[in-house]
């Protein structure tokens, strides 16, 4: 769900779009947008607080004998509900290793690759300390 | 007093066709997007996400667009939009030791693992107004990369704290108040403050940080770290029952290290003032981390005479969307309240001018 929940929905549709066409899927919870309230710590390590709340979309989706569920940040109905159907469809034993190559290894890869690029040009920005030597 | 009034319809609609209309402003100029103001205003989005505390860059965005600029106005916005929403639930409290960072400083430990990480940064820019950026169409530089290893970037409070010369915080895992929930009430506990903070005016906290520096409320505060960057938010659906990692949010970590000369149960030790915000705000996570510690005075066993050590003056004014609710309102039509007090008025300008006739005679 932290890769699906971190793709766009221009992405779950492509990769999907690839796909052999998935078993008829039954909607059992319309895409809903709704608010999560975020907490922090105080101190960072602390007693929790409420930071403030962000968006987040759900969805629940059943599949032949499986149920998926996603809450996705954001709200985006056809990603919540992309995001569910796939969550489903992974449970399948049948077809969990296709849609793990096919949809879920290439969208991590790319998500790690962007990352590390951030981390690199953060790297990039770290400072070198040097002392003057007294000269004498 | 209020009356119902009816009429002005006309001059209403004709006034919004007008805002609308200098909204757009020049025609022969190509509108601006929602897209571009959440790509190339996102400190104007980062704010307003904050202070409307609510996390959705393109409502933040589309806010920003709606209120031509005005960012209390587009944060009023966003407060209006999420109460339209049913609540799913609470995260779990950001492990913010655990984020991506694009930044991380101290101004405490020139060496210290991870190093100091600039990121972008406006410090060290010379504040020089920049006139190629007035020539459009041109690509920004590459940015240079490095090798990196970003693990291993311990916290500048916990390096202290193991030395036990950082008092450690208290850690009761209660359920926090919550101001969307509750009115204030005092005295707040620290997690309602923090909330209240969070959410607050920059205006307002930059003001009373920086009047704690200047000696109202007596604060010698360092920045042990500033920390900028990104954290997966994670909640537990009831249907599910476990953990689901939801996304990610951008978020800045400020701990500001003050003194404290002890008390009769506590050694003299280190104290933390908590910033955490929304987006990359370092201004305003400063802020919050002076204002936080001055509201810890009385807990501490400090004189608290300062305006930023008050916890009611602070908590009942930060808020922008209610201060600015309760100025404007003075606009609307008080025709009635004036009427009586300009009759009030009258009243004893006859008596004063009765009185005095009958000095006179």
């Amino acid at each position: 769900m932290a890769v699906l929940a971190r793709a766009s929905a221009a992405e779950l549709a492509d990769r999907l779009a690839a796909l052999p066409e998935l078993p008829a899927a039954e909607t059992l919870r319309a895409p809903e947008t709704g608010l999560v309230m975020v907490r922090g710590r105080a101190g960072g390590d602390g007693d929790a607080f409420n930071l403030g709340e962000m968006t987040v979309t759900r969805c629940a989706i059943r599949l032949g004998a499986h149920i998926g569920h996603a809450y996705v940040a954001g709200r985006d109905n056809a990603k919540a509900r992309m995001a569910a159907l796939l969550d489903a469809a992974l449970q399948d034993g049948l077809l969990h290793d296709a849609l793990m190559r096919a949809v879920v290894e290439p969208l991590a890869a790319a998500q790690q690759e962007a990352r590390a690029l951030e981390a690199r040009k953060a790297a990039a920005t770290r400072v070198d300390f040097f002392t003057m030597a007294t000269m004498r | 007093m209020y009356v119902a009034v009816k009429g002005g319809e006309k001059a209403t609609s004709a006034a919004h066709a007008w805002l609308d209309e200098t909204r757009r402003g020049d025609t022969a100029l190509p509108e601006l997007s929602v897209a571009q103001i959440e790509q190339q205003m996102a400190l104007a989005v980062d704010r307003v996400m904050a202070e409307g505390s609510c996390h959705d860059r393109f409502l933040a965005a589309l806010a920003i667009k709606q209120a031509k600029g005005d960012l209390i106005e587009a944060a009023f916005l966003l407060r209006a939009y999420r109460t339209t929403l049913p609540r799913f639930g609470a995260s779990a409290p950001l492990e913010t030791s655990r984020m991506r960072l694009r930044r991380r400083i101290s101004a405490t430990y020139k060496d210290l693992p991870g190093g100091q990480v600039l990121g972008p940064t406006f410090d060290y820019t010379h504040r020089l107004l920049d006139f190629a950026l007035a020539a459009e169409g041109r690509d920004a530089p590459a940015t240079p990369e490095a090798p990196t290893d970003m693990t291993g970037v311990p916290r500048v409070t916990e390096i202290l704290a193991r030395e036990g010369l950082m008092q450690r915080e208290a850690l009761n895992e209660s359920e926090p108040g919550d101001l969307t929930r509750e009115p204030l009430s005092f005295p707040a506990s620290r997690p309602v403050r923090l909330q209240n903070l969070a959410r607050g005016d920059e205006g307002f906290l930059l003001a009373l940080g920086y009047s704690t520096q200047r000696g109202y409320g007596n604060a010698h505060p360092f920045v042990g770290e500033i920390r900028v960057g990104h954290i997966g938010v994670e909640i537990t659906p009831p249907e599910l029952g476990f953990a689901i990692d939801i996304g990610d949010i951008g978020i800045t970590e400020c701990q500001m290290v003050n003194q404290f000369k002890g008390s009769r149960t506590e050694p003299a030790q280190f104290t933390r003032g908590y910033g955490l915000v929304f987006g990359h705000g370092e201004r305003r996570a400063m802020s919050m981390a002076l204002v936080d510690r001055g509201l810890r005075a009385r807990e501490l066993g400090e004189e608290a005479d300062a305006p930023a050590q008050q916890e009611e003056f602070v908590l009942y004014h930060s808020d922008n969307i209610e201060a600015t609710g309760f100025v404007e309102h003075l606009k609307l039509p008080h025709y009635v309240d004036f009427q009586s007090e300009l009759e009030n008025l009258r009243t004893i300008r006859r008596a004063a001018e009765v009185e005095l006739r009958e000095a006179a005679e």
